[in-house]
């Protein structure tokens, strides 16, 4: 497919990382031509310089003959505007939008219409959900959902006083007393597909595939502990903070931000009734002690400053803060950071990212396309949800039968209610939802390339 | 510096020679040549157990590859090609001397011409089939094939832009579609559309059909071995014709033609850079045909004049080097003509060589506004070229280039004019100039029915490395003599 990234920046390089990999002809506009020069020297994808929202700049881009166009510049208006008028010069076009200020959060709905967009993303307002989510079932690192919320991947460290630590997978079930697959695990930065002899150490980072339901289950068995959160600490008061601390008030969490300018306080105390909003530095000493940042079950770092997020992180974690969660502005240097105690980390453009690289895939595959796409393990590897059809390749097969690629591995098949943990016997129909799971360059766009 | 991929990449870059050697190995079976067809195995087997042991010796290459890799790998490739390359002549024994060898691969290549064989006719039909394809492989560029067939997978595959721009020549080399392999492949479509008419014409000229073929890939890559002693003398004036206007076509930046593809002949027609080409040639061929108009034996009448001059501006200025004539018998202005048709060159993004139009314009472009800015020194103006802005990065780029390359030039000119043969100026320099630019026939003793052959063996290096720095428009050679490339603080 033809796709215009307009907008070269953190979320557009890393777009244009996944989706040039995936075989699409890309086209960046920016009007940065230093930021254009870096990209093209490292993907394999043309550039045009200038204003994205206009007609001369959309034309030398190709926007007549393209496909789709991603606005993702640090202007809404401008990503709006570019969209309008590409939609304009090309009404088969599909647009996506990139719409991030707070106060157009209600308006997007009648922006997709007004505006024929396909998509909106929001990637504070994903992050928030998504931070969310960690915060209901302390423990997990990371949750990823599939088939409705019946499945989850999660994301759990293993430490030396782990019941998993030292032990080989296929005793796995009986630790956790439930049903669970591990699917990959990262050691040393490497992702590894596992086989049933694989014997676990501290330090790995697993990614667990299991039913939502026996989630707590999960947790109490391997002696995770997991008291409910009531009060949660915020550093730095964004717009994620914002959408966060909507969510949590709503469900009964006490909320403290601390906030450095005064300005953007008041605003928050103002738009936020019900939290506490402080005035303060907390990369200072003085603040972090009056405030008593580590008195909380749950810590958020999400200030503007990525290293100052790993600093509060890594001190949370000193005084035994039950739930620590570190947002990251930029996902480069995961594999340094993970070495670290920062707890879960949260990269609300790799969230945004996701769901863009899953309308690509939807679009270009529109009956076997992924329903859902998710990248684990640091972006080393990917957990993929599809639909079985009844023309799927080894319909009814055992999956002894099956000769799957390599570093591809299934890690649940739902039919209906029911979550089935493969085994050699199992065998799938069309209808049922299956969870794949891979790591390395292999690249699966529909499900029949996961096999031989 | 990431040795182990540029190293890869040599690698594929011998495979892709072996199986380019197949062809004029076929050609010295059927012609019953056991010399050549020795020499073609022999260098085969060669290219392939170097190509495979070091595809097996890098399979862990990792891809890490910026600039300076680009420059290592174009580089080199071109030398290990050329010494690979070179194998055919050296072990048929037809060109006795790997020296001699090693020259005239380059030429070849490098689409140069220049010849070191007094008697091109008895090389056998298999070794001249294979200097004349080393035109055409060398006019495009076969790091720009590899591109093209170049699996694409996974990540990181940015790094084909740093080759694309070492190879090929001009100031501002991007693709024309986003992916690299589809740009590549673009260029090779039209190379070969292009070259296959050319061949149809000259079948229908009357031309014999190896010739054609031959003549074709020298004029396509912009090349100028020819396959008969008399050059392209002997061919009927329809023949001729075609080659000049194939030429000139081939002398067109590529981009061009991908624009009439896309049926935008308007952007095609107003660009800038073809018409000071096109201005040049037809204003080099008036001139020089008022000249030598009755002056020589070949310029009797009207029709053998204008026909002889047009044939030589066109394989001057598109870098060629073939000749109908003898231009060093032609007055004084004339040659002076040639000598500046040599320094221009071509179009940028075609097979082309010397500064190529597009520099000199912007040369000529920055010259007049900085003359402008000296008596307004407050008045902002910028640079434009097909009324975009040319960023001052790339005229700084394209003031350095002339720099270092007159300082090549001047060097070149010092040592060979140190050889023990004590030869003219005039055939110093030209000699020179047409290596340098690719072209191939000097003036004087290097003129179109003489050959290089009188040099001496560090003379015919020297020019060898002249003619791989004017190919690979100098940096790409340069990096390989850099200490600081391969250096790891840098």
């Amino acid at each position: 497919m033809k796709i215009i990234v307009a907008g070269d920046g953190k979320v557009g390089s890393m777009l244009t990382r996944q989706l040039q990999a995936e075989g699409h002809d890309l086209t960046l506009i920016d009007n940065n031509p230093d930021a254009l020069e870096q990209t093209i020297e490292r993907y394999d994808v043309m550039s045009v310089e200038g204003n994205c929202a206009s007609m001369e700049v959309l034309r030398n881009a190709g926007v007549e003959d393209a496909d789709l166009l991603i606005t993702a510049t640090g202007e809404d208006e401008v990503n709006l505007l570019c969209c309008m008028t590409a939609h304009g010069m090309n009404p088969k076009l599909h647009t996506i939008a990139r719409i991030r200020k707070p106060e157009y959060a209600e308006s997007t709905y009648t922006m997709r219409r007004q505006f024929a967009l396909s998509l909106t993303v929001n990637p504070e307002r994903q992050a928030a959900r998504e931070i969310d989510r960690l915060l209901r079932y302390p423990g997990f690192l990371k949750r990823d959902k599939f088939a409705n919320g019946l499945v989850e991947i999660v994301e759990l460290r293993i430490d030396e006083k782990s019941p998993l630590n030292n032990q080989p997978l296929n005793q796995l079930t009986n630790i956790a007393h439930c049903q669970v697959l591990v699917c990959t695990v990262l050691r040393d930065g490497k992702a590894i597909t596992p086989s049933g002899d694989f014997v676990l150490l501290s330090g790995d980072r697993i990614f667990v595939t299991a039913s939502a339901r026996n989630l707590t289950l999960l947790l109490k068995n391997l002696n995770i502990a997991t008291p409910r959160i009531k009060n949660v600490t915020i550093a730095g008061g964004g717009r994620i903070s914002y959408y966060l601390t909507q969510t949590l008030l709503k469900e009964g969490i006490s909320v403290k931000i601390i906030e450095r300018d005064r300005a953007r306080c008041e605003e928050l105390a103002e738009n936020l009734p019900g939290a506490c909003i402080v005035q303060g530095d907390v990369s200072t000493r003085d603040v972090m002690d009056r405030e008593d940042i580590v008195d909380c079950d749950a810590l958020v770092a999400m200030t503007g400053l990525d290293e100052l997020n790993v600093i509060l992180s890594i001190y949370a974690n000193n005084f035994k803060v039950p739930q620590v969660i570190t947002k990251l502005g930029r996902a480069e240097n995961l594999e340094i950071l993970n070495k670290l105690p920062v707890g879960s980390i949260v990269s609300p453009k790799e969230l945004s990212c996701n769901t863009i690289t899953r309308y690509v895939r939807a679009m270009k595959n529109k009956s076997g396309a992924a329903v859902t796409v998710h990248s684990i393990a640091d972006g080393q590897a990917e957990a993929i949800e599809f639909i079985v059809k009844p023309d799927t390749r080894h319909v009814g097969h055992m999956l002894k039968d099956i000769r799957l690629k390599r570093n591809v591995l299934i890690a649940s098949i739902t039919r209906g209610r029911n979550i089935l943990f493969p085994n050699g016997e199992t065998t799938f129909a069309a209808g049922d939802r299956m969870v794949i799971v891979t790591s390395g360059d292999t690249i699966i766009q529909q499900l029949d390339d996961i096999f031989e | 510096m990431n040795i182990k991929m540029v190293m890869r990449i040599q690698s594929w870059i011998l495979l892709i020679e072996a199986i380019l050697m197949l062809p004029p190995l076929l050609i010295s079976i059927v012609v019953h040549d056991p010399e050549a067809v020795r020499g073609f195995v022999i260098a085969i087997l060669i290219a392939v157990a170097a190509g495979a042991a070091g595809w097996y010796l890098t399979r862990n290459a990792d891809r890490h590859f910026y600039a300076r890799e680009g420059m290592v790998t174009t580089g080199l490739a071109w030398i290990v090609m050329s010494l690979v390359g070179c194998l055919p002549f050296f072990l048929s024994g037809r060109i006795p001397n790997y020296i001699d060898a090693f020259f005239e691969i380059v030429s070849g290549f490098t689409t140069t011409g220049a010849s070191v064989v007094p008697d091109v006719e008895i090389l056998g039909k298999g070794i001249l089939y294979w200097r004349s394809f080393s035109h055409w492989v060398g006019g495009m560029g076969v790091l720009v094939f590899f591109l093209a067939i170049m699996p694409v997978t996974g990540n990181n595959n940015g790094f084909t832009l740093h080759i694309l721009r070492a190879e090929s020549p001009g100031p501002e080399v991007n693709k024309m579609v986003p992916r690299m392999r589809d740009s590549a492949a673009i260029l090779y479509v039209m190379y070969v559309v292009l070259t296959a008419l050319d061949i149809l014409f000259l079948i229908i000229g009357k031309m014999p059909i190896f010739d054609a073929f031959c003549i074709a890939y020298g004029t396509a890559g912009t090349g100028g071995f020819s396959v008969l002693n008399s050059g392209c003398a002997t061919y009927t004036p329809f023949a001729q014709w075609v080659t000049t206007i194939f030429m000139l076509a081939f002398g067109v930046n590529f981009g061009l033609y991908y624009l009439m593809v896309m049926k935008k002949f308007s952007a095609a027609f107003k660009d800038e850079e073809l018409r000071q080409y096109l201005l040049i040639v037809l204003a080099s061929i008036v001139l020089i045909s008022i000249n030598v108009f009755g002056r020589t034996a070949d310029t009797g009448n009207m029709n053998d004049t204008v026909r002889n001059s047009a044939f030589t501006v066109a394989s001057i200025v598109t870098t060629t080097g073939y000749s109908t004539t003898d231009f060093n018998l032609w007055p004084n202005f004339s040659k002076a003509m040639l000598l500046f048709l040599m320094f221009v060159g071509a179009s940028a993004g075609s097979t082309g060589g010397g500064i190529k139009n597009v520099r000199v314009l912007l040369l000529l472009k920055n010259l007049k506004r900085n003359a402008h800015q000296i008596f307004h020194p407050n008045e902002v103006r910028i640079v434009r070229m097909n009324r975009q802005r040319v960023s001052e990065q790339t005229l700084n780029n394209v003031n350095s280039y002339l720099t270092i390359y007159v300082l090549i030039v001047i060097a070149s000119v010092l040592l060979i004019s140190a050889d023990p043969g004590n030869f003219s100026f005039e055939t110093n320099f030209s000699a020179i100039m047409a290596t340098v630019n690719n072209i191939g026939p000097g003036l004087d003793q290097v003129g179109p029915t003489q050959n290089f052959s009188i040099y001496s063996g560090l003379s015919k290096l020297i020019m060898s490395f002249d003619m791989l720095f004017g190919r690979l428009e100098i940096f790409p050679i340069l990096a390989l003599f850099m200490p600081s490339v391969f250096r790891k603080n840098h």
